[in-house]
């Protein structure tokens, strides 16, 4: 017991001592350089523009530390909306190779190959020529509904204009999704104690949209449209989604869908026939033997790996330098490039990614938690 | 290996010992090594690019070419490394390449706290804005709302927004890294403008256009950039060798000396010439370098006149303010004596 407890010592003393090499050599060669060190450039004024922002409003007179924001922020929108679609998508296919149907099972075994053997950054480049070279420009603009205008700068989409009842809406739907989740609970231990199954998926949509749209009749049905209009260059107002954003989702979400969908697949066919023939043998009908028996095992086996593909996605996503959408890891490099610290650039990519990885990672982990079998996780 | 040279170049600064970067001289370990590190753009048309044969070719490859002749007598003893604008000062002060041109500006900032030294100026270039004629637009100040193709990190992200924020207007910056990629972006309509230095803009056009004629570049100028080599803080003989080999080649150009005429003007009466060519005097012992080194920089490589014939002329470039200040440009070298 001693002797394990010095090799640790040991190796943790020699792992230390590594680090701390590593550190005074750079500060030193830094220092013998005059080359300058630090955080401090965070609060200077960054001086250049951004091209698009989510949530963080951005001007050139802003600070580098705002601009890391700004790209933090675009990372997230990208990574969150690409795994929302990767795991729809994902399980689709995923499903649909499983069908007896013969077209849709090859159909999803060509897109899974296809995919998942072409490299990412290839799949990129890819979308976004498709993007920019094909669609015309912003004055011959393809308008495939009145007031949607699509073109080599984006699709550009009118929105509903801001209004003080949309704030009142988030809460209402906000109380809907609780009201909804206590409902469930609710049901559950009633189903528990009585029998009594729970009343179906409806009065949960109820609960959810319903209560947005009561409180919408009720402030009057305000809505009007903020349209993108062209002016100048280009369209002003509505809302953009521009070809980078396009490009980077979609290749992040089709890539990423085809591991997802071999894990599903992988997933389902792992759990024992029996159980389909448990559930036939029950008397369930056989939505309900998905639902009930087979989709608890079958997550079981599918969390862990579906971890890897979420955290694989949020790290690929920077490979939007390459395609030119402002993520975090294009805004670090720029700053690296205006301030000349590129240690400190490093750092705080890697530390931000590592933040990230590790919360998706826990947030999984407690998801695996409670869909593992009791006991039996280790 | 472009995309992680940055890479790389920061885990080797983190991880040299400082000996390597430091107690030998830049001058001993190019000789031990025997060739001169260079790195160059990854490939600006007239400035530093490959040609069919796989051979660098540019004014900046000229200048790698002229410190390699000083150094060995032998022009072709160079390696290059093409770097991104973002690689670029990694490269340098992690130690990776031993003369940085690469069409990169001169600014207090890269002076100083980047641990660099600007040995001086081979092109005068300024900043400016190419835009499809079909667009109609005849000057900067009609580009409010633009959308704008730049590369990042470099002078020019920042004085795009510094000219436009001068004058109130806006506009949509696309970033894109790579001159290829960015070039595509603007070629394909993504954007209505690209901005980079006039150099660039003309080489661009001229190398990468669908149709040249298509393209105007606008008349305004919204930045001086001096382009010049750089080398690290720290060794002033090596600073020195580079910076001598640049004046070299502007002083040849003033003093006639060509790579055809050098040879015959090796026996000249003027002491001018023969101090040049190192028939006089120990400049190039000064300097711990062969005595005939001007004479290799000429004889293998040529003036800076030459050079500029050579390799921007066909581009479409003029002289302009990059020609001698005899003959109403900036160009000036000190004496060489």
């Amino acid at each position: 017991m001693n002797r394990r407890l010095a090799y640790q010592a040991g190796l943790l003393a020699a792992a230390g001592l590594v680090l701390w090499f590593f550190v005074s050599n750079t500060a030193r060669n830094l220092e013998a350089l005059r080359v300058a060190s630090g955080f401090g450039f965070l609060g200077r004024e960054a001086g250049f523009e951004i091209g698009e922002t989510t949530f963080i409003a951005f001007s050139a007179a802003d600070t580098y530390l705002r601009a890391f924001g700004v790209g933090l922020a675009n990372t997230f929108r990208v990574a969150l909306l690409g795994i929302v679609v990767a795991t729809v998508l994902g399980t689709l296919i995923g499903l649909g190779r499983l069908s007896s149907n013969w077209l849709v099972a090859r159909l999803a075994a060509l897109y899974v190959e296809v995919m998942r053997n072409i490299p990412l950054l290839v799949q990129l480049f890819f979308w976004y020529a498709i993007i920019a070279e094909n669609l015309p420009g912003p004055r011959e603009a393809l308008s495939p509904l009145a007031g949607v205008f699509l073109s080599n700068r984006g699709i550009a989409l009118p929105v509903p204009a801001p209004h003080p009842a949309y704030g009142w809406m988030l809460a209402a739907l906000l109380a809907g999704v609780v009201a909804a989740i206590l409902v469930a609970r609710w049901a559950r231990a009633r189903q528990a104690a009585t029998g009594a199954p729970p009343p179906g998926a409806w009065l949960g949509f109820a609960l959810v949209l319903g209560t947005p749209l009561a409180v919408f009749l009720a402030s009057g049905a305000p809505l009007a449209w903020d349209r993108p209009e062209l002016a100048g260059f280009n369209f002003q107002g509505g809302a953009t989604l521009t070809p980078e954003f396009a490009a980077l989702l979609t290749g992040l979400a089709t890539y990423t869908a085809a591991f997802v969908a071999e894990i599903v697949r992988a997933g389902v066919l792992a759990v024992d026939k029996g159980q389909f023939e448990a559930a036939d043998s029950l008397g369930l009908p056989r939505r309900r033997a998905m639902q009930l028996v087979i989709l608890p095992q079958a997550l079981r086996l599918i969390v862990p790996p579906m971890t890897s593909q979420y955290l694989n996605l949020t790290k690929n996503s920077s490979l939007a330098v390459a395609i030119g959408y402002p993520d975090l890891v294009s805004i670090a490099n720029t700053t690296m490039n205006q301030t000349g610290q590129a240690i400190e650039g490093i750092a705080i990519i890697m530390l931000v990614y590592l933040t990230i990885s590790l919360s998706i990672s826990a947030f999984m982990n407690w998801y695996n938690r409670r869909v593992a079998l009791r006991g039996a996780s280790r | 290996m472009n995309r992680y040279s940055l890479w790389t170049g920061v885990a080797a600064l983190a991880i040299l010992g400082t000996g390597a970067v430091h107690a030998q001289s830049t001058l001993d370990a190019v000789q031990k090594k025997g060739h001169v590190q260079c790195g160059v753009n990854t490939g600006l048309a007239g400035f530093s690019q490959p040609d069919s044969k796989g051979v660098w070719k540019g004014l900046d490859v000229d200048l790698c070419r002229a410190v390699a002749a000083a150094v060995f007598s032998d022009a072709s003893k160079v390696r290059y490394t093409p770097l991104t604008a973002q690689q670029r000062f990694t490269a340098l002060q992690s130690g990776e390449v031993d003369v940085l041109a690469r069409n990169t500006t001169w600014t207090v900032t890269r002076d100083t706290s980047l641990g660099l030294n600007f040995v001086g100026v081979n092109f005068y270039d300024g900043q400016g804005f190419m835009v499809p004629r079909k667009l109609n637009v005849k000057s900067a100040k009609q580009l409010n709302g633009a959308t704008v193709c730049v590369q990042p990190g470099t002078t020019t992200e920042l004085n795009l927004a510094d000219y436009f924020r001068a004058n109130r207007m806006s506009f949509k910056p696309v970033v894109i890294e790579k001159l290829e990629e960015v070039t595509n972006a603007y070629f394909s309509g993504r954007c209505d403008v690209f901005t980079t230095d006039v150099s660039g803009l003309v080489s661009t056009r001229g190398s990468r256009a669908p149709n040249p004629a298509e393209h105007i570049i606008l008349p305004e100028v919204i930045s001086k950039e001096p382009l010049g080599p750089v080398v690290r803080h720290g060794d002033d003989k090596w600073f020195d060798i580079v910076k001598w080999s640049l004046f070299a080649m502007l002083e040849a150009e003033e003093m006639n000396l060509t790579s055809k005429n050098i040879d015959q003007a090796a026996s000249s009466k003027d002491p001018a010439v023969q101090r040049f060519v190192g028939a006089s005097g120990d400049v190039g012992k000064m300097l711990g370098l062969d005595n005939r080194w001007a004479f290799n920089i000429i004889k293998q490589v040529g003036n800076y006149g030459e050079s500029f014939e050579t390799h921007l002329k066909p581009l479409g470039f003029d002289r302009g303010i990059n020609n001698l200040w005899t003959k109403g440009g900036l160009m000036y070298a000190p004496p060489i004596r």
